[in-house]
């Protein structure tokens, strides 16, 4: 199997288990949901690290992967950050 | 130390099963917290792998990348006030569009400069280049917006949604010319259509459709993050680009669902604006036969309540009347009154914006109950109180089938014994349309800012009341 159709059935198949997770994300945490998944499609970073990495690079490309890397940190370190911030705000009543 | 493929494609799966386990995290406030750290240890195995590989060989701008990256970062989310979190959101999801962009770009320079280019990863960076670029000017206007930089309301134009429909199909097109020529111009033109066509897409947009908007983007930014998965081969970005792009896409529904409206309908709709002149509100109360009431009147009926339902809308946002609605709750409950808050789902600018806004009052989250559970509560509820909420408690939308709104599920405050409205003016809610309720017997309306509303409540409960 070619290595873009093996690509297409792991898209598709992660295509589901969001389908399923994210229909039992609680409507109260949506905002939450929101923020993590920003951190989370920070993953973009991994992109943006190979292109950056690459020992061969020319100036161009170099400067387009720190600009890429610059972006995605701010989304992980932000997003991550700010979730945290607003679950810890969600309490039962205590008192 | 360098690692392996193979050890590097196995940390990429234990950080794609960590990833699922933060969503799976956020079925209950109890577990969401531990979810976002399990997040957090999926990120940081995935950026420690890939560093490790072998493809990574020159350190120097990712340090400084990274580390400027974590100061602003964490600078903008320890800043960021509550209520501003649509905007930082928007903003956020217009760094993932652009570094999608950018790393489509640099890896097209890459393999030109290497000369290992094809036509299937020409065609996937393409969609790549196309998704991140409408996502990034897309959530540049939504940002705008709701920064109130550019007015909130629709702007719309003849032959937009034909104009709109050209520019995508050249996208295309030249997407095609590209794979199959490898001109470089074709890329620029691609990628500078695809920027304009985000920005003509969201304009038309008002302010108060924002949680689809919002949630679009987010899945637009999932799909930005897959497309560039397939570019590089990389199958945890594909995992993590599907995820957070059905993600989004789930969350469009579900807000679509609530208002009975397509997502067609939002997208190409411009429904109503914002503005409207502020005609002297009690003045046209009065000629409407609407009745006006005090803060004392409305505390005569709270204080002796059973139960006090109270429905928070984007007024409250705006006057930051959280606080003072939790210090009323404490009194009110102190009086042996049960208070809880109904939520419907599109209320605020983005998906949960009240359910966040009220926790970060202290607002415990057991008092605060969804739409479809609490409807049923409102018939035994003494004083419904409506903060700065108004479609979603317009009884139109049951029985009026040319309304606007016919068939959007509402909060069915109506039915409680007695109901307070607390408005800023007369004007009506953002889909234009009359409210009904105002004009039922046993509401009243109470003018003026809401959270000066609030507080005079506090004051009156706690010198005693009557």
């Amino acid at each position: 199997m070619p290595d873009t159709l093996v690509a297409l059935y792991i898209f598709v198949l992660s295509c589901f288990i969001g389908y399923w997770v994210i229909w039992g994300v609680t409507p109260s945490l949506h905002t939450p949901l929101v923020a993590l998944t920003n951190a989370i499609s920070g993953i973009i970073i991994v992109g943006a690290l190979l292109v950056t990495g690459l020992d061969s690079v020319g100036t161009v490309a170099e400067l387009f992967g720190f600009i890429a890397v610059l972006l995605a940190s701010i989304n992980v370190f932000g997003g991550f950050l700010v979730t945290n911030r607003m679950l810890a705000m969600f309490k039962k009543k205590d008192k | 130390m360098e690692i392996s493929a193979n050890t590097q494609a196995v940390a990429y799966l234990i950080s794609a099963i960590l990833f699922i386990l933060a969503l799976k995290g956020l079925t209950h406030p109890a577990s969401a917290r531990r979810g976002n750290y399990l997040g957090i240890a999926g990120m940081a195995i995935a950026i420690i792998a890939t560093l490790l590989g072998s493809e990574v060989q020159s350190y120097g701008f990712i340090i400084a990348g990274v580390a400027a990256g974590a100061v602003i970062g964490t600078v903008l989310a320890s800043r960021v006030q509550m209520t501003a979190m649509p905007q930082l959101v928007a903003a956020l999801h217009s760094f993932v569009g652009m570094a999608a962009v950018l790393v489509a770009i640099g890896t097209y320079l890459n393999h030109d400069a290497a000369g290992t280019l094809n036509p299937v990863m020409m065609g996937e960076l393409s969609v790549g280049i196309i998704i991140g670029a409408i996502t990034f000017s897309g959530s540049v206007v939504a940002f705008a917006k709701l920064q109130g930089l550019v007015s909130g309301a629709p702007v719309k134009f003849k032959g937009q949604h034909m104009l709109n429909a050209a520019m995508a199909v050249a996208t295309i097109l030249l997407g095609i010319h590209f794979g199959m020529t490898e001109s470089m111009t074709s890329l620029v033109l691609m990628t500078l259509i695809a920027f304009v066509l985000g920005f003509t897409l969201i304009i038309p947009i008002g302010g108060a459709d924002m949680p689809v908007i919002i949630s679009m983007l987010n899945s637009y930014s999932g799909w930005a993050a897959a497309a560039t998965g397939f570019t590089l081969g990389n199958l945890l970005l594909i995992i993590v680009g599907a995820l957070v792009g059905f993600s989004g896409a789930i969350l469009s529904f579900i807000m679509c669902r609530a208002m009975n409206r397509s997502i067609i309908n939002v997208v190409f709709g411009g429904f109503g604006s914002e503005s409207g002149g502020e005609v002297s509100a009690a003045g046209e109360a009065a000629q409407k036969g609407v009745k006006s009431a005090s803060v004392d009147d409305a505390i005569y009926w709270m204080e002796d309540a059973n139960k006090v339902i109270i429905v928070p809308g984007y007024g409250m946002a705006v006057a930051q009347a959280q606080h003072a609605l939790k210090e009323m709750m404490e009194l009110l409950e102190k009086r042996d009154v049960s208070v809880k808050f109904a939520i419907h789902p599109v209320a605020g600018r983005m998906p949960g914006h009240m359910n966040v806004l009220l926790a970060e009052a202290d607002i415990p989250y057991d008092h605060v109950v969804e739409m479809d559970e609490i409807n049923s509560e409102f018939p035994t509820a003494d004083v419904t109180l409506v903060v700065g909420a108004n479609d979603v408690v317009n009884p139109a939308a049951k029985s009026d089938s040319s309304s606007p709104i016919y068939g959007m599920p509402i909060l069915e405050a109506a039915k409680s014994r007695q109901i307070y409205f607390l408005k800023r003016s007369m004007n009506p809610g953002y889909s234009g349309v009359d409210n009904l309720l105002f004009y039922q017997d046993n509401t009243s309306l109470i003018f003026g800012d809401a959270k000066d509303t609030i507080e005079g409540m506090v004051t009156a409960l706690k010198g005693g009341g009557h």
